[in-house]
């Protein structure tokens, strides 16, 4: 089965790097003059208050979003409007979304294979192989033959999650993937993102879920107005905040936290 | 202290819920307002329903074979419904003025036509390859007793070869791992070899036109060969129907090959030509309607301008004049000795009339699918036209079922606007029938035959896109 890290390509340790990227909707700057680069295997939790541009931040890594300033290179492939980049680094960054995005006409089996099959031309019985070893991995191999809306939010995660795993990724997008769970149901995710964590995946998770940034990031990096405010090990972030912004956002998810 | 609970006993339902006398009495007498409208609409039966069956059925006449049978001058003649006309007339209504010697050429692009379509429309009862060998022996054999030895031959090659090439691909073949152009290139290669050994070997046998015709068929059946994976059966089935069955239709109908006498278009007509009228136009329009309706939703300008354009256009102006347009028209921008038939015409007329209906309901589908749909294709690396095909149209098409059989069912019934240029579908031919001076004055019975006949392709098109819509709409959302 393949493994994620790949030795032969340890040449830089920069799996993305991110520079002086700027974005504009419109006449509105979303993205204001971002720098970040992230090792690979690093695990990076974006975190920041709603309509900060973190979403967007990280659609733009696999050009979901057309940035217009900067520079974004996705392991040594630069994103230009060149369609042959776009697709190379589409094939190495996986994303997850907020409603999973599973496709709704196919069995989960199916969402699983289909990509490997027409994409990356993976035999049928291999993509088989592999689809159940991933759903094994997320716990619901007996989900394969269930449509997705016979899932749960969940287990609908969990399998837009094995999706993703079958394209082989090298990086993994999360952007907000539990805000539109029950929490019983987020810690069922948050665990296959711990154990996808532990097996070296480099990943970029946009959450709230401070937990999961306390135990698994390497680094939080905060977001307020389109800009980094502030970036630092999860110890210090939580303990010691730099910036005045900061302090008041970790007080509102903090008290939020206690009363929820 | 926590109490006990115990759960209420089930009780049955009260009595007035239950049996025939329940069901009566809940849905219609349950209030004054609906007893009296069943009371309203039963009395609307009695007085429609009696009559009508009279007419139709019980003081028919049936028995007879000529005018005769049915004259209202003759003391026993009865009084309803003169079927002897509509039995006599049969041959005129189905097929037209198409030549009595040539009719079975007819029957058997229909014998074969629906042959090859059962598999497509219910794909379940076929899906294991034991009953589909089964079946296509059972369909060669049809061929064979109904058209004797040189039709079963061809039936043979039309209903075997899809096993045939579902076995067979040329990349695995040919050692080929380079992608792209230099990987498709020695199967391409091959296949045009192949199509010229096609054209050449049939040449002599069916003249050139027809050698042709087949020869680049057989190339382009090809293509699909160069895929490193086979494809289905049942997706050969598709391939076959919808590029070998038209160009047999097409030989067969018109003729002038294989010692088939040549038939012009304007002896078609009847039944036969509403059906080649209505089919070629659904499969035609689907896909064309599918392309517009991708065009105007299109990031392009240039593309998308002219696909709204040409929706707007045709939107705006009814059929008729469209038709009118395509028959005299249309030739005056040709030059004067190009000739394009006139039932072509038509048919591009009706064809691109209904596209752009029909890319209008599928557009309406293609903004129901959510935007996490794409960037989720996206982000798997899915490019626009995969994406499309297998994630994005499934989807559209599935929710536009009851929109789509809307357009089918009246393009069916829209045939009979080609009578404006002087075709004969069944309608008119029943208009021609009735001005029969020796059947005069049963334009009844011509326009109720015409209006079941309708009735019935209608009616058996709308139940299937409601089976449609019930196989793709449960478990899905
Ligand atoms: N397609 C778009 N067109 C115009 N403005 C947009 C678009 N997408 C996002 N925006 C705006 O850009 C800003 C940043 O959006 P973004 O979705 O990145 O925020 P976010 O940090 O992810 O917020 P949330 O926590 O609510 O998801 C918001 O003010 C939003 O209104
Ligand atoms: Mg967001």
């Amino acid at each position: 089965m393949p493994t994620h890290t790949d030795p032969s390509s340890t040449d830089s340790p920069k799996i993305i790097v991110i520079s002086h990227l700027n974005k504009w909707f419109g006449e509105f700057h979303v993205l204001k003059d971002i720098n970040l680069a992230v090792d690979k295997g690093e695990k990076l939790v974006i975190c920041g208050p709603s309509g900060s541009g973190k979403s967007t931040l990280i659609r733009c890594i696999n050009r979901l979003e057309k940035h217009q300033q900067g520079q974004i290179i996705v392991d040594g492939i630069e994103l230009t409007n060149d369609v042959k980049h776009i697709d190379q680094v589409r094939r190495e960054v996986g994303m997850l979304f907020q409603n999973f995005n599973l496709f709704p006409h196919m069995t989960v089996l199916e969402n699983l294979t289909l990509s490997p099959v027409w994409i990356r031309k993976m035999p049928l019985k291999e993509a088989r192989e592999l689809a159940f070893h991933y759903l094994e991995r997320v716990k619901i191999p007996e989900l394969a033959d269930k449509y997705p809306g016979q899932c749960s939010g969940g287990q609908q995660q969990r399998v837009a999650i094995a999706r993703c795993l079958c394209m082989n990724p090298k990086v993994m997008l999360f952007d907000e993937p539990t805000s539109a769970l029950d929490p019983e149901m987020i810690k069922e995710v948050l665990d296959v993102m711990i154990d996808l964590a532990n097996s070296g995946m480099t990943m970029l998770c946009v959450t709230h879920e401070m937990g999961f940034a306390r135990t698994v990031a390497d680094r939080v990096v905060f977001m307020d107005g389109g800009e980094i405010v502030e970036e630092n090990d999860p110890e210090n972030f939580f303990n010691h905040p730099q910036s005045e912004r900061t302090v008041l956002f970790l007080s509102q998810i903090i008290s939020h936290e206690f009363k929820g | 202290m926590t109490a006990k609970w115990t759960p209420k006993p089930s009780l049955p339902p009260p009595a007035l819920e239950k049996g025939i006398g329940g069901w009566i009495y809940k849905n219609l007498f349950s209030s004054p307002g609906n007893a009296v409208l069943t009371l309203l609409g039963a009395a609307l039966l009695l007085w429609a329903v009696p009559p009508v069956v009279r007419w139709a059925l019980l003081d028919a006449n049936w028995i007879g074979q000529s005018r005769s049978a049915c004259d209202p001058l003759s003391a026993d003649a009865p009084t309803g419904a003169c079927w002897v006309f509509i039995k006599v007339r049969l041959g005129l209504f189905v097929y037209g003025f198409y030549p009595d010697p040539e009719r079975w050429r007819v029957n058997i692009i229909f014998v074969v036509g629906a042959l090859a379509l059962w598999p497509l429309l219910a794909p379940t009862l076929f899906k294991h390859s034991r009953v589909q060998v089964v079946y296509s022996i059972a369909a060669v054999a049809v061929v064979l007793i109904l058209f004797g030895a040189k039709p079963a031959g061809a039936a043979l090659g039309f209903f075997g070869l899809p096993f045939l090439l579902a076995r067979i691909s040329l990349k695995k073949r040919l050692p080929t791992e380079a992608g792209g152009i230099k990987g498709i290139a020695p199967g391409a290669g091959l296949a045009l070899l192949g199509a010229l050994a096609v054209y050449g070997g049939l040449r002599w046998l069916l003249g050139p036109a027809p050698s042709g015709a087949i020869a680049t068929l057989a190339a382009l059946l090809c293509l699909p060969l160069i895929f490193a994976k086979p494809l289905s059966v049942m997706l050969w089935r598709g391939i076959f129907l919808f590029t070998v069955y038209p160009l047999f239709v097409f030989f067969m109908l018109v003729g002038g090959v294989l010692g088939l006498p040549h038939v012009e278009t304007h002896y078609w007509g009847g039944l036969f030509l509403t059906l080649v009228v209505a089919g070629s136009g659904m499969v035609t329009a689907l896909p064309i309607g599918i392309l517009l309706a991708l065009g105007r939703r299109s990031e392009m300008p240039v593309i998308k301008t002219l696909c709204v354009s040409f929706i707007e256009f045709v939107r705006g102006v009814p059929l008729v004049s469209v038709l009118f347009m395509a028959s005299v028209m249309f030739p005056l921008f040709l030059p004067e000795d190009v000739n394009v038939d006139k039932l072509l015409r038509a048919l591009v007329g009706i064809t691109f009339f209904y596209a752009a209906y029909m890319a209008e309901v599928i557009r309406g589908g293609l903004q129901a699918i959510p935007k996490g749909q794409y960037e989720a294709a996206q982000a798997l690396g899915w490019s626009y036209w995969k994406m499309m095909g297998l994630i994005i149209l499934p989807q559209t098409l599935r929710l536009v079922i009851p929109g789509l059989a809307n357009n089918f069912l009246s393009l069916l019934k829209d045939t009979t606007l080609v009578a404006v240029i002087g075709l004969l579908d069944l309608l008119g031919i029943a208009k021609a029938a009735m001005a029969d001076v020796e059947w005069l004055g049963f334009t009844k019975e011509a326009y109720v035959f015409a209006a079941a006949v309708f009735w019935t392709f209608c009616f058996g098109l709308s139940r299937y896109s409601v089976h449609l819509e019930k196989k793709y709409h449960v478990r899905y959302r």
